[in-house]
């Protein structure tokens, strides 16, 4: 790249005005071609990342391929309504996560993020069980692209899916 | 248009009155944009007082990612049309633009202890813009180390043009992967920020974009003026 713009230049040195002209949309349309390339590169590298670059499995990614077990792996999804259970030693909790097409239990012991609630968003840390249960030692909460004031939330809180 | 611009003291014509316009301006809106964010708008419905640092963030990251973008097309027209003015603006553009990328760095941090419970995560979006702003500072230093070896930046304008290629990932790596960072909020023509919280967005957004333009001159202006001194400079040595 680096060389063939030095061409261009060297060809543009000494001749009349007309071949001047040529060196330069020489030039462009090699700068052109080289943005080119760089976004097709940036394609490919981003098709090849699809699956290792994700944050987190969600539940039918787990269903689909079997459990990732024996590693620290995050689970993501939905908590769902209704599923959180508070254990009398007032640490541990259970849930149960969902992305629409499966649901994975989820046992917990720790203080979980403000925002951790039914119907939210969550990321678990942790590794999955071979029953197919997961065990969390650290829970995020997931929020969506959408603010608004609690007014304006009020029929919202019931209805809120996973955005994806 | 740009041809006209690219000769200096035509640009330095109309630069000059420019600069305090846009730097004053952007004060004022900024500072109002900043007022009303935090007095004005109603508290989230999920997040409360928190999601006020937003009309922070979201500037700092448009800047970020808009300064690389004037990076890369600036290298671009220096690579194709050898004007030693783009180049110049190529090298004003990058400070400011790794200042605010990692402003926006620092406030998404901020923000996201109290919202996700995490300072830091290696996410898609967190670790992107973690990358463009070490581009940022890669580019200052080898366009430094170049200008000290009398290289012409062209190889800094390569670079330049070659790690656009971060902009699209930074921008879609939420969308092409599951992340902690949740989805685009603001689209060209949708919003799911409820219009009583996003309105104050748009000054601090202008606000700051206007100074960004005005550092932008100054900087432009001081480089073109140390090259007047140094090339006097050479002529008085050269006597």
């Amino acid at each position: 790249m680096g060389m063939a713009l030095d061409a261009a230049r060297g060809g543009s040195g000494g001749i009349a005005a007309a071949g001047r002209m040529k060196a330069k949309h020489q030039r462009l349309v090699l700068g052109l071609l080289a943005l080119g390339t760089v976004a097709g590169a940036a394609g490919l590298a981003l098709s090849a990342l699809q699956d290792e670059a994700a944050f987190f499995y969600a539940p039918g990614d787990v269903a689909g391929k079997g459990l990732p077990l024996g590693k620290a792996v995050r689970l993501g999804g939905m908590v769902e309504a209704g599923s959180i259970v508070r254990k009398p030693d007032g640490v541990s909790i259970a849930f149960v996560v969902t992305d629409g097409k499966a649901k994975v239990p989820v046992a917990f012991r720790g203080v979980a993020p403000d925002l951790f609630k039914e119907g939210s968003g969550v990321v678990a840390e942790g590794k999955f069980n071979p029953d197919g249960s997961f065990t969390a030692d650290n829970l995020l909460a997931k929020h969506d692209e959408r603010y608004m004031p609690p007014q304006a939330a009020g029929n919202m809180h019931k209805t809120e899916t996973l955005d994806k | 248009m740009i041809h006209a611009l690219a000769n200096p003291t035509r640009f330095l014509k109309l630069a000059r009155p420019l600069t305090p316009v846009l730097f004053w301006a952007g004060v004022a809106l900024a500072m109002f944009g900043a007022w009303a964010g935090l007095t004005q708008t109603p508290a989230d419905y999920l997040q409360k007082e928190s999601v006020r640092i937003l009309y922070i963030h979201v500037p700092a990251a448009w800047l970020g990612m808009g300064g690389w973008t004037g990076v890369a097309a600036a290298s671009l027209g220096y690579l194709i049309w050898r004007h030693p003015l783009a180049y110049i603006a190529a090298r004003a553009i990058a400070p400011a633009g790794a200042v605010f990328a990692a402003l926006c760095l620092i406030t998404g941090s901020i923000w996201g202890r109290p919202t996700w419970g995490t300072w830091w995560e290696w996410d898609g979006r967190l670790t992107s813009m973690l990358l463009l702003f070490f581009v940022y500072i890669a580019w200052i230093a080898l366009a430094r180390a170049d200008g000290e070896r009398g290289g012409d930046g062209r190889v800094p304008a390569l670079f330049g043009v070659a790690g656009s290629v971060l902009l699209p990932i930074v921008r879609y790596s939420v969308v092409w992967w599951n992340t902690l960072h949740q989805g685009q909020s603001i689209g060209l023509t949708s919003s799911s920020i409820d219009g009583s919280m996003l309105w104050p967005l748009f000054f601090t957004i202008g606000g700051f974009t206007l100074l960004f333009a005005a550092v932008v001159l100054m900087r432009m202006r001081a480089m073109l003026a140390t090259q007047k001194v140094e090339a006097r400079m050479r002529r008085m040595a050269a006597l």
